[in-house]
């Protein structure tokens, strides 16, 4: 099966991210990929939890955290990795057209919940807590803006996929492309599952 | 679409080559450079040491010297210099045309390149690293200077280059190994490189964290480290020692499986125990996880955390003897041929048990408490690293040379660099164990006399120059055979059992006309067992799909290089923030390149093959 | 071609896929409604404000980690076939990610 070749609704393979041996290393790649991502927060989210109450006269979490706030993005984050398994199930039933909408919408998704956190930040700027205030706040903050910087990059990947392929439509070539964009989004969501719980719930609960 | 017949200039051909056997030279030749590098470092600090009161070189350059040694060591020219040699060989060994990544594999290379070269500029621009290779926080939040940064830095993007080799080789021998080639029929070479890269995997990410969380202390204002606003200067030694103990095994294991290669082939047997060798390996790999405490015994973890990990570490003892005694057996009845690559892996065999019997005896965490920071440590790790990892690399190049250049090292003057480089070995580090025992610091600049270590420093001084000249005869040796050199037969050293002694030394552009169809263990072997000449073929010979070659890992390391420089000088000078965004600007402008355009490879047509066979048969 | 058929009509096997996909597509959006469920009750306990620490903070992530199953497994497909190797990498990522948590909350006190 050639990559350019062009394809139709019938002769597209059920799974097309894994039809072509460049297809099945990417997703392979990835995943192991994720499997380091993995580790990288851990080395945060431990970091974090080793110096979340050491605020040094500064603002404590429980006096920040605006639950709100934050539950608005975590419905954000969640409802945006919904929309990309949507942008999926259209590239396997090789809708182009609903692909590319989904996939829009996630990015939209993903961009309100980017502001939220920007503004987020620049609130508790305001309030004091800096982020060299304390040992409290630089670990919030580098936990958080790496999940945000991840954020901030699978937007841009995702944008660029979708306007490099909007007129060539889809094939062997860009199908494992799209499949890994998909499943970056949902890694960082499951990432922020674990911030909302362990960085602002159990801030909150103290 | 025919191919061009593409005439480039040597240097842009490698600049831009995706092939794995150029970029195993690439590897070999920077490797190569910074050992010498981290050896002429070693041999002032020899110099400094051989007699009381030396004033060769001041206590702050001593610590720059001391910090770069290990550094280089560890991170430029080890994991590089096993990295040349999974490249040239793990592809061929599995039966593959390729690595499952070639654009990243350039890539891993060239950030690998350029992040130590940006640590290595630290030399020029106000002083080198000098907080020791773990470079712990509390001393180096205090080391005044860029030093650390170029540390920080230069690691940080060396450490991507090593992650993304690691996941490339992971794919490659999942998904790209040829029909037959089962996971248990893998060359051990191949299974220790797969679970090294495991190790990568999970290894580097926390060095990654350690090295963010120092930047932002050092240059951004964060309070990691600052035990006034809250910090704990705690998290970096567990965040580098997570890191730091499974790279040993990282380095180490690939050393196992080049010596179990060697073994079994200078043995002219089967390896014994293959599958529990393999199982060996995964164990190490493993239990190297849950040890990485015992470097923190003395920093007051408690009795039960101390204790846990003392127990873990010890038990890493038994898959490493289960090694041991394998290679024992395998030559054990053998037909050995004392070859220099067999002179390495014989003299390696009671050299690395020395290194793990020390390595037990400090695993005992109460006994730890005397032997900690004290040249009894030196020597335990000089043990496992020279007797292990060295030894590997330097029995390795021997071995691979053929295949790797197509033209044999010389055998005389390769058994002289062993016996130069082996004594030269023991006499250095053998002494210091005692040294150590006596009471020496280790990351002294220098003692007073009186105290009983005079001789003991003298000897290990005049061993360090046993290696060095050890180490010029190789060099002498590899220019002398790249001059005249005798060409090399496919077969190399006649008795070879895996695939790479196959095809051609060196191996074609597209490794294998045929994929080939492996029929057991030992894959070569077993062909030559049954009288064939060459390998079964799984396929009709036919058009071969390549890589294009590509600038563009160059360019994205580069621009990480320069955006290296711009965010350590920000404070500094008004034009740092904006080298720094223009640097990470070239680094994402060409990911983006790499992005958009398309990169469907060529072909090289059957007619080539058939035309490129006959010459490599005819040579 | 391979076309992972079994009648050899592409209009059947075509119809047959969308079907299957259509299904798949059914337990995504299950999941995703007790994802958000599972989030709710988190947020609730914690903004409920009556429960202790020492029953809220086991409880709220147990539910992450019953939420992050249904992202792996649903959204991320690593219930369907071939996902065997990506699943052992995860599960050594989560491994190694569990003991230096666990190391930070245990032996790092200062």
């Amino acid at each position: 099966m050639h990559v350019e070749e062009k394809l139709t609704a019938e002769t597209f393979p059920a799974s097309p991210e894994k039809a072509t041996l460049e297809g099945k290393n990417k997703f392979l790649g990835f995943w192991f990929f994720l499997g380091g991502e993995t580790v990288l927060f851990a080395s945060l989210f431990a970091t974090f939890l080793a110096l979340r109450d050491k605020t040094a006269g500064g603002p404590t979490a429980e006096e920040l955290f605006k639950l709100p706030l934050v539950f608005v993005a975590t419905m954000l984050l969640l409802t945006s990795s919904l929309t990309s398994v949507y942008a999926m199930y259209h590239m396997k039933n090789f809708d182009f057209k609903k692909m590319q909408l989904w996939l829009g919408i996630t990015v939209l998704l993903g961009a309100s919940f980017l502001g939220l956190e920007i503004f987020e930040f620049s609130e508790y700027v305001h309030e004091g807590h800096k982020f060299s205030t304390s040992a409290f706040s630089s670990a919030f903050y580098t936990l958080v803006g790496l999940h945000g910087s991840h954020v901030a990059f699978g937007l841009l990947w995702i944008l660029t996929l979708m306007i490099r392929n909007a007129k060539r439509g889809l094939d062997l070539y860009n199908a494992p492309k799209f499949y890994v964009a998909s499943l970056y989004w949902h890694f960082i969501d499951v990432v922020w599952v674990f911030i909302f719980t362990v960085v602002y719930l159990m801030g909150m609960v103290g | 679409m025919s191919t061009v017949a593409r005439k480039k200039s040597l240097i842009w051909d490698y600049l831009t080559t995706v092939d794995h056997k150029k970029i195993a030279i690439l590897y070999l030749i920077a490797g190569g450079i910074f050992f010498i590098m981290g050896g002429i470092e070693a041999l002032i600090i020899r110099i400094q040491l051989a007699v009381p009161n030396n004033d060769f070189v001041s206590a702050g350059f001593y610590n720059e010297v001391l910090t770069m040694h290990g550094t280089t060591m560890i991170f430029l020219a080890a994991t590089p210099l096993l990295f040349a040699l999974m490249n040239a060989i793990v592809p061929i060994q599995i039966g593959a045309r390729d690595v499952a990544f070639p654009f990243l594999n350039a890539l891993g290379f060239w950030l690998f390149f350029f992040g130590g070269l940006f640590l290595n500029c630290s030399w020029f621009l106000g002083g080198a690293p000098d907080a020791g290779w773990t470079s712990y926080a509390s001393l180096s939040l205090e080391s005044p200077g860029h030093g650390i940064d170029f540390y920080v830095l230069g690691l940080q993007v060396s450490g991507f280059g090593t992650l993304i080799s690691g996941i490339n080789f992971l794919v490659t021998i999942v998904n790209m190994r040829a029909p037959g080639m089962t996971y248990m029929r893998m060359p051990l070479f191949t299974w220790t490189t797969f679970v090294a890269s495991a190790l990568i995997l999970f290894a580097f990410p926390p060095l990654t964290a350690g090295l963010l969380l120092l930047m932002m202390d050092r240059l951004f204002g964060g309070n990691f480290f600052d035990p006034a606003l809250g910090g704990n200067t705690i998290i970096y030694e567990h965040l580098f020692w997570i890191f730091g103990h499974p790279e040993v095994y990282i380095l180490v294991l690939p050393a196992f499986g080049i010596f179990s290669e060697i073994i079994a082939t200078f043995s002219k047997k089967r390896l014994f125990g293959y599958s529990s060798m393999v199982f060996a390996v995964v164990l190490i790999g493993f239990l190297g996880f849950m040890v990485w405490a015992h470097h923190m015994f003395t920093t007051g973890m408690g009795p039960i955390a101390n204790a846990i990990f003392a127990v873990a570490t010890m038990a890493i003892a038994v898959p490493t003897g289960i090694k041991i005694f394998n290679w024992l057996f395998t030559m054990w009845g053998g037909n050995i041929r004392f070859t220099t690559p067999m002179l390495y892996a014989i003299g390696f065999i009671p050299s690395f048990v020395m290194g793990g019997v020390t390595g037990v005896m400090n695993a005992t965490a109460p006994a730890d408490y005397q032997y900690h920071d004290s040249y009894f440590v030196v020597a335990h790790f000089h043990y496992v690293i020279v007797g292990g990892v060295v030894l590997a690399l330097l029995a390795g190049t021997h071995y691979w040379w053929p295949k790797m250049f197509g033209k044999m090292l010389s055998e005389k003057l390769g058994k002289l660099t062993f016996w130069l480089f082996f004594t030269g070995f023991h006499l250095t580090f053998f002494i210091q164990h005692f040294l150590g025992l006596m009471g020496m610091p280790r990351r002294v600049f220098t003692f007073l006399p009186g105290q009983g270590w005079e001789t003991g420093n003298l000897i290990s001084t005049i061993g360090a120059f046993f290696m060095a000249a050890g180490t010029i005869v190789l060099l002498i040796n590899i220019v002398i055979t790249t001059v005249k050199g005798k060409k090399a037969e496919a077969d190399a050293w006649g008795v070879g059992r895996t695939l790479e002694w196959a095809v051609s030394s060196p191996a074609p552009e597209y490794n294998f006309a045929q994929t080939p169809l492996v029929r057991g263990l030992d894959a070569f072997w077993v062909e030559k067992m049954e009288g064939k000449k060459g390998l079964t073929p799984a396929e009709p010979l036919g058009d071969i799909h390549m890589p294009n070659p590509s600038f563009l890992p160059f360019v994205i390391s580069l621009g990480l290089f320069i955006a290296s420089f711009g965010f350590m000088y920000y404070k500094d000078y008004s034009w740092g923030l904006m080298v720094g965004i223009v640097g990470l600007l070239i680094t994402f402008g060409a990911m983006f390149l790499r992005s958009v355009i398309d990169d469907h490879g060529y072909h090289i047509h059957k007619e080539e093959i058939i035309e490129a066979e006959k010459k490599g048969a005819k040579a | 071609m391979a076309n992972h058929t079994n009648s050899g009509n592409p209009n059947v096997d075509l119809a047959y896929r969308r079907k299957k996909n259509a299904e798949d597509m059914k337990h995504q959006v299950i999941s995703f409604a007790l994802m958000i469920f599972l989030t709710l009750i988190a947020f609730f306990a914690v903004g409920y404000d009556q429960f202790s620490p020492w029953f809220s903070v086991p409880f709220i992530v147990l539910l992450a980690a019953v939420q992050v199953v249904f992202q792996l497994y649903y959204f991320m497909h690593m219930s369907h076939k071939g996902h065997e190797l990506p699943a052992l990498f995860l599960y050594g990522g989560v491994f190694v990610a569990f003991l230096t948590i666990w190391a930070f909350m245990t032996v790092v006190w200062w």
